[in-house]
């Protein structure tokens, strides 16, 4: 595995393992990922790059018969120790879905949502957050006008944008990112991964996508999974022009995937 | 020519659905012009505002008009918050086991029995047993027990309707299960909550045999309830099969289609008020544009 240097790390997992009941989604994934940068996974679908993902912030904890083994540190903490409070956690660890997912509320309450039941009530403040972290998403300039018009009714890329305001209302430090932009238009894409490129400055970003270019254009770090195995991990230039192993050439040459 | 077959076969069943259309809204509205044109001529404020005098030969309705908006209400305190509460936890909060098609199965049969066998319930339960007495707290309690399956079926429905992904984009800033539920869960199912809200009003309204054998049926005014009543139901029933006055039972009758009919309209307001719901409800609409040929 490349040694490479980027920073601290912020996350670690050693020999993390995750099963749905019988089945065992990861093998034992042992991986470092550095604080403000992007971190993006690859792999074909199936290839246990999400259920990562999802352990991250424990929200693989809903399914039901999950079963976890090996450890996952964030700065140094076991994320699965007992005396983790997994709603706590989610707080510092947010996540931005496949499909944009804006609560059926105004594009204000959406970004208020999270701020207030973290219990802040003044309503400068709040005033303050929205419209700090609509800027952050890129969206103030597009929404200013409509921010008591339902969410529902922007574009899906404004949607999704909006999602990630939700989210960094909540000042979290990992920003997760399941496919943000497999629903999206090419122009769209184009805005979130700008705003990736952005926001990588001050959070640290993980991505899942199935779009090579797209891991090139935003990440510095790339993992690539192949039936729940972490094959191959380190700077992306380097993966993507010179991978080691040689299931990772396959799949970026796009003998299979 | 098979293309022509195809085409008549779809015309003659257009032709069908079309009469049932027509067959079902013509009885509505023959029911409905019926009652109104009997009942509408004896109608006055004096009517609605007044004592019953003689037993209801004449006079008004007034505590009768009152004693269903008692029953009304009470049972609707007792039946809602208990009826949520069950919905919430086999939807939110329990994960599709045995337990709940246990549950569920139960409150299905629950659902099909007759109002007066509730009612025979009640009269053993709670106007024997507790010693409740024919009051206006043991009526609401059958009829809490009674539309208390309606209210959680449909409850359930809307809160399984709400999409998964608005549970986890709530749960992934941080929020608990029961913030979720709260704040993002519940306004979703709202509207499916309040139309289950509405039939069960229906239904308590509009129940008789039950309420006969629970309440009583004393025509003064309740002032409290502990006291009997007599329900608009219940009134135009004793004076129909009492023949007392059938003029006065048509009376009261589309007093209570009229109330009905109101409660309804302001449900309905009520529900497009709510901001987010609009949204849905313009997608189910702009969903449901007609297709043609």
């Amino acid at each position: 595995m490349n040694k490479f240097t980027l920073g601290p790390k912020k996350l670690e997992a050693v020999d993390f393992s995750v099963y749905y009941s019988e089945f065992q989604a990861l093998r034992q994934v042992s991986i470092e990922i550095p604080a403000r940068n992007v971190t993006a996974l690859i792999g074909p679908s199936g290839c246990g790059k999400s259920t990562f993902l999802r352990s991250i912030n424990r929200m693989n904890d809903l399914v039901a018969g999950v079963r976890t083994e090996g450890e996952l540190f964030l700065d140094g903490t076991e994320i699965f120790d007992e005396k983790v409070d997994p709603v706590a956690l989610r707080k510092r660890v947010g996540m931005v879905f496949q499909k944009p997912n804006p609560f059926p509320m105004s594009v204000y309450e959406n970004v208020a949502y999270g701020p207030r039941i973290h219990g802040l009530k003044s309503r400068r403040r709040l005033g303050e957050i929205v419209e700090r972290s609509l800027a952050q998403a890129a969206l103030w300039d597009e929404v200013k006008d409509r921010l008591h018009q339902s969410a529902l009714r922007l574009s899906g890329g404004q949607q999704q944008r909006l999602c990630i305001a939700r989210l960094l209302a909540v000042e979290p430090e990992i920003l997760l990112m399941d496919e943000p932009c497999s629903a999206l238009d090419p122009i769209s894409t184009g805005k979130i991964e700008e705003l990736v490129l952005d926001l990588a400055h001050d959070y640290t970003i993980i991505i899942v996508t199935h779009n090579m270019q797209q891991a090139a254009r935003v990440s510095q770090v790339l993992g690539f999974f192949l039936l729940g195995r972490l094959v191959e991990y380190g700077l992306t230039e380097q993966v993507m022009t010179n991978p080691i192993q040689r299931e990772t050439e396959d799949y970026l040459t796009g003998r299979f995937g | 020519m098979s293309l022509f077959t195809v085409r008549t076969t779809q015309k003659f069943a257009f032709v069908f659905l079309r009469m049932t259309a027509i067959v079902t809204l013509g009885c509505l509205a023959l029911i409905l012009f019926y009652i109104l044109h009997a009942g509408l001529p004896h109608i006055s404020l004096e009517f609605i505002l007044g004592f019953p005098k003689d037993m209801g030969r004449s006079g008004g309705i007034f505590p009768t008009i009152v004693g269903t908006i008692w029953l009304t209400a009470a049972s609707l305190v007792v039946a809602v918050p208990i009826g949520l509460g069950a919905a919430i936890f086999l939807t939110e909060y329990t994960r599709r086991g045995r337990l709940i098609g246990v549950i569920r199965y139960f409150t299905a049969n629950l659902a099909g029995v007759p109002s007066v066998v509730f009612g025979l319930f009640g009269l053993a339960f709670f106007v024997i047993h507790l010693g409740f007495g024919w009051s206006i707290l043991s009526g609401a309690l059958t009829l809490a027990l009674m539309i208390l399956p309606i209210i959680i079926r449909t409850a359930e429905e809307a809160f399984s309707a709400v999409p998964n992904a608005y549970r986890e984009g709530s749960l992934a800033l941080g929020a608990t299960r029961w913030q979720t539920i709260q704040k993002v869960v519940f306004p979703s199912a709202l509207p499916g909550i309040m139309t289950g809200i509405v039939l069960g009003i229906g239904r308590v309204v509009g129940e008789t045999a039950a309420v006969f054998l629970t309440v009583g049926g004393a025509l003064h005014l309740p002032a409290g309830i502990m006291d009997p009543c007599r329900p608009m139901t219940l009134h135009l029933y004793l004076l129909a099969a009492e023949g007392i006055s059938l003029s006065r039972a048509n009376a009261t009758a589309a007093v209570l289609v009229l109330g009905i009919f109101i409660i309804n309209t302001v449900a309905n307001l009520l529900l497009n008020y709510f901001p987010g719901n609009k949204d849905t409800e313009r997608q189910k609409r702009g969903g449901k544009e007609r297709i043609k040929s």
